[in-house]
């Protein structure tokens, strides 16, 4: 047993901190630590920076132009870019297609399409979930025909988050309808300027625009853009679930979080006195807390076993499941400890200075709404339970 | 970083889970854990000889161990079979013999019994409350819930001794004690203080005393996880094989769920003790063991809640062996600081 990080470990977990005091630009860093939207530009140009110092693509291997980290390497990025306020990298082109092209393209798509990614030349977004098809992909009905050497795709994809800044889809598809629903799906890769794709915004619950529904009409695309084999979409599907499931614990943006929780509730003034000293609330700090200790263990010991069987295992999906409710839960106290000052829409003390939010915690609602989208997403917790009763428990 | 154990302590850990289980099946910890004396001396002894409490001493004070780790592996095995022997005390007495530089050969042996007297009927957990005295080597006042102190030769006692706690030695045939069985198995002690004479052991001894209750509460967490996973696996085990509506109820979604929820619990469960493993004898010791006391207190109770809900009616019965691991699982959670009182410990830091 030994907890601590090598001193080689402890020197990067430095390099990568003083990189992000030097290099994050001060608008990206308040646009995330104000909790607004952040903008295709500023995504854009962050991935920029990253990119010129060979840290874009964390999770891939250097023959591909990543950095060649180990699980271990990319936590520690992941907590120093959380730490600095730095934004979620996107992960469409990045911990997505990418490792699926690394693993299942071929040789003409891996050169064409990952020093693209890389460049930022093309920004991705993810075809998977149809208004039919949520936890239950593979009902998924969006279908794919052979007409001479094209596809044509006709159907709706949903829930296509920042796909109103996308260039690229990619986009499980039903290329056979008479066999087992997970043996007739395909991967494809659709230019969202192709004539018959259509692109509409979903409002969210807190009033942002995050995601969108895309629909195909007659959509044509060589056939050269499936990926892997026809009607094998299914595996490259399970393939990238499991890309997406490492770092999902959050447990950077969490500890932040519970840092942000408490420095609001000592501002914060109830019955005369800080927040934080009012025992109930300073208990329900205290419980996130612990959760989240307790989190941050399970975490490593997963990137621990991860690092030693060269996969993390099934029991990832607890990562998923705890780390969700821990960062909703940290949202939720954010949100009340405002109180009534939590209610105004975001923006409105814009033409005046009667704020009644700390500086930083105006959009503490809208955060708390949005993020319980993350419950859902990636697999639903409900979905994790299912994956787990299966790998975990046997039954 | 590296969370697999050492091969010394893996040894250690497959030793005692072989003897145990071989020697100390759930038969014959019913009939000791529920029967005067509730304490079986010549299992002791054999535990004794694996090495159990020598585990739980540094070798500066003649043992072959005394990190945190070490005391989570012996409790965890203790925690899988239920065992009742009174190794928390032998333990917390350890560490204030260790901090005392006081000889404790014959503890570690095994062949004196030592309990440890801290709470009181008023306050069970806050020692800064405690109103059993010392004046003059004579110790009033009563020790109340002392876990082992029916079967302890001596107890160490702490009192209040000026404007510090000290804590002294008495022999058991000093002191009134009332043994009794408990609840979830095994035995305690009221122990009853009249000018009864004491041995001073360490005077000042604050941060001894919780030097010892953190230690306890590393060794009372790794019971609760290894009593957790053994529980755990009964109810899968359960689910997969017990018919209704003509198919095996671990079939049913609803249940599923719960299962996995509970497993998620044990996971975090396990890594707050190492959390607080790894910090036991450091200065920030007592914030994560009261994270771990709390933490797995509301596991505890999850847990043995659910399993007994899950078993439906079997698990209602003394003769079911996992109701005896659902009693011990709560019951842990009053001793050394329950839920709430570890969770307001960590919200005033």
């Amino acid at each position: 047993m030994d907890l601590s990080f090598t001193p080689e470990e402890e020197a990067f977990r430095q390099e990568v901190r003083d990189f992000f005091a030097e290099n994050l630009p001060n608008d990206i860093r308040n646009v995330v630590k104000n909790g607004g939207e952040l903008t295709k530009d500023h995504m854009v140009r962050y991935h920029a920076i990253l990119n010129k110092n060979g840290w874009l693509a964390t999770t891939w291997p250097e023959e591909y132009g990543g950095p060649g980290w180990g699980p271990v390497e990319k936590h520690i990025f992941d907590e120093e870019s959380c730490a600095a306020y730095a934004p979620r990298i996107v992960p469409f082109g990045l911990s997505m297609l990418g490792p699926v092209l690394q693993k299942f393209g071929s040789q003409e798509q891996k050169d064409y399409y990952l020093p693209r990614i890389l460049n930022g030349d093309d920004w991705w977004c993810q075809g998977y979930s149809e208004p039919g098809a949520g936890s239950d992909l593979a009902s998924l009905k969006t279908k794919a025909e052979r007409d001479g050497d094209e596809w044509v795709i006709n159907g709706q994809k949903t829930w296509t988050t920042l796909g109103q800044h996308a260039d690229w889809i990619f986009c499980l598809v039903r290329t056979n309808p008479d066999v087992k629903q997970q043996e007739g799906i395909s991967f494809i890769l659709v230019d969202m300027k192709t004539p018959g794709v259509e692109v509409r915004p979903i409002k969210l619950i807190e009033g942002g625009h995050e995601v969108n529904e895309v629909f195909f009409t007659d959509v044509r695309v060589p056939l050269k853009n499936l990926v892997g084999e026809e009607n094998k979409g299914w595996t490259i599907a399970k393939y990238l679930l499991t890309h997406e499931r490492t770092g999902i614990a959050g447990v950077g943006f969490s500890m932040l979080e519970l840092e942000e929780v408490k420095e609001l509730a000592r501002t914060v003034i109830r019955n005369g006195k800080p927040l934080l000293q009012d025992p109930l609330f300073a208990a329900r700090v205290a419980q996130a807390e612990i959760d989240l200790e307790a989190m941050k263990l399970t975490n490593l010991r997963m990137l621990f076993t991860a690092q030693k069987q060269g996969a993390p295992g099934p029991e990832t999906s607890i990562l998923k499941i705890k780390g969700t409710v821990i960062n909703q839960e940290l949202k939720d106290l954010r949100r009340r400890a405002l109180g009534p000052a939590a209610a105004p829409f975001p923006g409105s003390f814009k033409d005046s200075n009667l704020d009644v939010a700390p500086q930083g915690h105006a959009n503490n609602a809208a955060r708390y709404f949005n993020n319980r989208k993350t419950s859902i997403f990636g697999g639903s917790n409900e979905i994790q339970r299912n994956i787990l009763t299966k790998t975990m428990l046997g039954l | 970083m590296n969370f697999d154990l050492t091969e010394d302590r893996q040894m250690l850990a497959d030793s005692l889970r072989r003897y145990l289980n071989d020697k100390y099946p759930i038969e014959h910890r019913n009939k000791v854990a529920y029967e005067a004396p509730f304490h079986d001396d010549a299992k002791w002894a054999e535990l004794t000889e694996l090495g159990a409490l020598y585990a739980l001493a540094p070798e500066a004070a003649g043992g072959m161990g005394g990190a945190g780790f070490d005391i989570a592996v012996v409790f965890e095995e203790l925690g899988r079979a239920l065992c009742p022997e009174p190794v928390l005390g032998a333990l917390m007495a350890s560490r204030i013999l260790t901090a005392a530089g006081a000889d404790q050969e014959a503890l570690l042996s095994g062949a004196t019994k030592y309990a440890v007297g801290l709470g009181e009927l008023d306050a069970p957990y806050d020692l800064s409350e405690m109103s059993t005295v010392a004046k003059g080597g004579k110790l009033s006042g009563r020790k109340s819930v002392v876990y082992g102190g029916q079967a302890a030769d001596v107890l160490l006692i702490a009192a209040r001794d000026g404007d510090s706690l000290s804590v002294y030695a008495v022999q058991a045939a000093d002191a009134s004690i009332t043994g009794y069985g408990m609840m979830d198995g095994a035995g305690a002690a009221e122990v009853v203080l009249e000018e009864t004479p004491g041995e001073l052991v360490l005077a000042n001894a604050d941060a001894a005393i919780a030097d010892a209750v953190n230690a306890g509460i590393v060794g009372l967490c790794s019971e609760a996880v290894g009593a957790m996973e053994v529980l755990h696996k009964m109810t899968v085990e359960y689910l997969g094989q017990r018919k209704q509506f003509g198919r095996t109820i671990g079939t049913f979604q609803a249940l599923q769920h719960r299962a996995v929820d509970m497993l998620t619990e044990i996971v975090q469960s396990r890594s707050i003790v190492i959390k607080a493993a790894s910090e036991l004898g450091g200065p920030d010791a007592a914030r994560y063991c009261s994270m771990a006391k709390n933490l797995i207190g509301r596991a505890g109770r999850l847990v043995a809640e659910e399993a007994i809900q899950m078993h439906g009616g079997i698990a209602m019965t003394w003769e079911y062996p996992g109701s005896h691991y659902a009693k011990r699982i709560i019951m842990i959670d009053a001793q050394l600081g329950d839920t709430d009182y570890h969770l307001m410990q960590v919200a005033a830091a």
